[in-house]
C-alpha cells in the first residue's frame, strides 16, 4: 500500500472547495533507472516511433510532448510493456525491459487515455477489486480521500464526470507503489483543482523516488513537475533539454 | 503473487458485476426460456416432448451462453480494464479461470431455473438416476463456459464480435451439446444400459482438455505485445 491511512479526510476549505488530504508515503518504493536506446515501433508499414532514445534516473521525470499522433502514447505503452518495440531495447534498472516484462510490470503502473475501471462498480468497489486481483493491500478511504472522491458512496462510475474518472483512475495507480509510473496526458479532462491533485500525487511520489515520464500538451502545468523534456515529431525527437521555458519545449521559442 | 487468490478475486468481481444489474444472468435466462417454449410449441404433439427435454435444455443453454459470454469481455474493454488487467500483472491463467468460473457460475443458476420448466413443458420424468444430474448440469456448463471464454477473447475486439462468437463457438460445442442432451435425456427417461456415466465421462474429458489447455492459448491472445 503506497499511502497512510492517518489524517486521510479531505478538507472543506473557506469556499467550499473539496481539498484532498495531504498524505504521505510510507513505503517508498525504489525509483527505476530508464534507458531507451534507439526505440522504433511501427504499426503495419507506418514507424511511428523511430530510433527515440533517452535516459531517466531513479527518481528523475521526464515530459513528453509533441502533436497529436507524434508518437508519444505509442512510446508510453511501450514502455508499459503494452507493445513490443520492434527494434531498438528499453532497459529498467539494467534489465531488458520486454524479456523481463512479468517481473518487471508489478513496479510499472500507466495511467492511459482509458482509466481501465469497472463502469457499473462504485469507486471504493473498483479499487478494493483492483488490489485484491493484484494481490496488493489498499488503504481505499486514504487512496479516495488522496484523490478527492471521499463523498461518491455507492455511486457506479458510470455516473461519474470525465474528471472523477480521471482521478480514480490515478488512484487505482497508487495501490501498486510504482518505481515507474507513466502518465498519458494526465491532466486531460481536470479541472483547476483536479489538475493540482495529480501535480500533488506526482510530486509526493517523485519524493519518495518513484521514476515519472508524462506526456501532455500542458507543458505549463508539467514543467515544474519534470526535470527533462523531450519533443517528439512524427515519431522522431526534435528537441531535449530541461522543461525551464515551456514556449521552447513546444517549440514555440 | 498467488494465482489462486487472483483467480477467485477475478470470479468475485465478474459475479459482483452480474449482482449489480442481473442483465446477463436474465438476458440467458429469457432467451434459454423463449427457445425451450417455442421447440416444444413447434413439435408435432406432446407424446415426442418427454423425449426432446434434454436436447431442448442444453440447446438453449448452448445458444443463451454466446450472450454471455460477449458481455463478459464487453464489460472489460468498455474502460480499457482487460489490457491494464495483464500489466497489473494478473497472471493470464488467473483472468482466463477467474472469468470461466464466473460464467460457469452464472450458466448454472440460468440451468437450475430452465430445468424445472423443462420437467413442466415436456412432461419430463426421472426414470434415470437423478444424483447424476446436478453433475451433468455443472459439467455441461463448464464445457460451454471455458472454449467460451476463449473464443469471447479472440471476438470480443473484432468488428461485429455479437455474430463471430457463435461462428466460431458453436462448432467447438458439438460434443458437449450431445453428451449433455443424451446424458440428460438418459436421466429424465431412464437409463437401462447405465450409459448415462459414459456421456458424462466425455463431458469430463471434454473439460479436462479445455481446462488444462485453453489458459495457455488466452494468454497469448491477450499478451502478444
Amino acid at each position: 500500500m503506497a499511502l497512510s491511512g492517518h489524517a486521510a479526510r479531505a478538507r472543506v476549505s473557506r469556499h467550499g472547495h473539496v481539498r484532498p488530504a495531504r498524505i504521505h508515503l510510507h513505503t517508498p518504493s525504489p525509483g527505476a533507472t530508464l534507458v531507451c536506446d534507439a526505440v522504433s515501433r511501427r504499426y503495419g508499414p507506418r514507424w511511428t516511433l523511430v530510433r527515440v532514445s533517452f535516459e531517466v534516473d531513479a527518481g528523475g521525470a521526464l515530459m513528453l510532448v509533441g502533436a497529436n499522433g507524434s508518437g508519444k502514447t505509442t512510446l508510453l505503452r511501450c514502455l508499459a510493456t503494452a507493445l513490443r518495440p520492434h527494434d531498438g531495447t528499453i532497459r529498467v534498472d539494467g534489465r531488458p525491459l520486454w524479456d523481463n516484462r512479468h517481473a518487471l510490470r508489478p513496479r510499472i503502473a500507466m495511467l492511459g487515455h482509458a482509466p481501465a475501471l469497472y463502469a457499473d462498480l462504485s469507486a471504493s468497489e473498483n479499487l478494493r477489486a483492483w488490489a485484491s486481483m493484484g494481490g496488493h493491500r489498499a488503504d481505499v478511504p486514504a487512496l479516495l480521500a488522496r484523490v478527492g472522491l471521499t463523498d461518491t458512496g455507492t455511486r457506479p462510475v458510470r455516473a461519474f464526470s470525465a474528471g472523477m474518472t480521471r482521478r480514480l483512475a490515478l488512484a487505482r495507480l497508487l495501490i501498486k507503489s510504482p518505481s515507474l509510473l507513466l502518465l498519458d496526458e494526465p491532466f486531460s479532462a481536470l479541472d483547476p483543482p483536479g489538475r493540482a491533485v495529480v501535480a500533488d500525487v506526482v510530486r509526493a511520489l517523485r519524493a519518495g523516488g518513484t521514476t515519472v515520464v508524462l506526456t501532455t500538451h500542458h507543458p505549463a502545468i508539467a514543467a515544474p513537475l519534470c526535470d527533462q523534456a523531450i519533443r517528439l515529431d512524427a515519431g522522431r525527437v526534435a528537441w531535449r533539454g530541461a522543461p525551464t521555458d515551456p514556449a521552447a519545449v513546444v517549440g514555440e521559442a | 503473487m498467488n494465482a489462486w487468490r487472483a483467480t477467485f478475486a477475478v470470479t468475485a468481481r465478474e459475479l459482483r458485476i452480474e449482482w449489480r444489474d442481473r442483465s446477463r444472468m436474465t438476458g440467458l435466462f429469457v432467451y434459454g426460456a423463449a427457445l425451450v417454449l417455442m421447440v416444444a410449441f413447434a413439435m408435432p404433439g406432446p407424446h415426442v416432448l418427454p423425449d426432446l427435454a434434454g436436447g431442448a435444455l442444453w440447446l438453449g443453454l448452448v445458444l443463451a451462453s454466446s450472450r454471455s459470454l460477449d458481455a463478459s469481455f464487453a464489460v472489460e474493454l468498455e474502460l480499457g480494464a482487460l489490457d491494464a488487467l495483464v500489466r497489473w500483472p494478473v497472471p493470464p491463467a488467473a483472468i482466463f479461470y477467474g472469468k470461466a468460473l464466473a460464467n460457469t457460475v452464472i450458466l448454472v443458476v440460468v440451468a437450475a431455473v430452465l430445468l424445472p420448466l423443462v420437467g413442466v413443458l415436456y412432461h419430463a420424468d426421472t426414470r434415470g438416476p437423478l444424483i447424476l444430474l446436478p453433475a451433468i448440469v455443472v459439467a455441461g456448463c463448464a464445457a460451454i463456459a471455458a472454449p467460451g471464454t476463449l473464443v469471447a477473447s479472440l471476438t470480443s475486439r473484432a468488428r461485429g464480435s455479437s455474430a463471430l462468437l457463435p461462428v466460431l463457438l458453436f462448432p467447438l460445442l458439438v460434443p458437449v451439446l450431445l453428451a449433455a442432451s443424451r446424458a440428460t435425456s438418459l436421466v429424465l427417461q431412464g437409463d437401462p444400459m447405465d450409459q448415462a456415466d459414459d456421456w458424462l465421462g466425455v463431458l469430463l474429458v471434454f473439460n479436462a482438455l479445455h481446462w488444462s489447455l485453453d489458459p495457455l492459448l488466452f494468454a497469448r491472445v491477450v499478451d502478444e505485445g
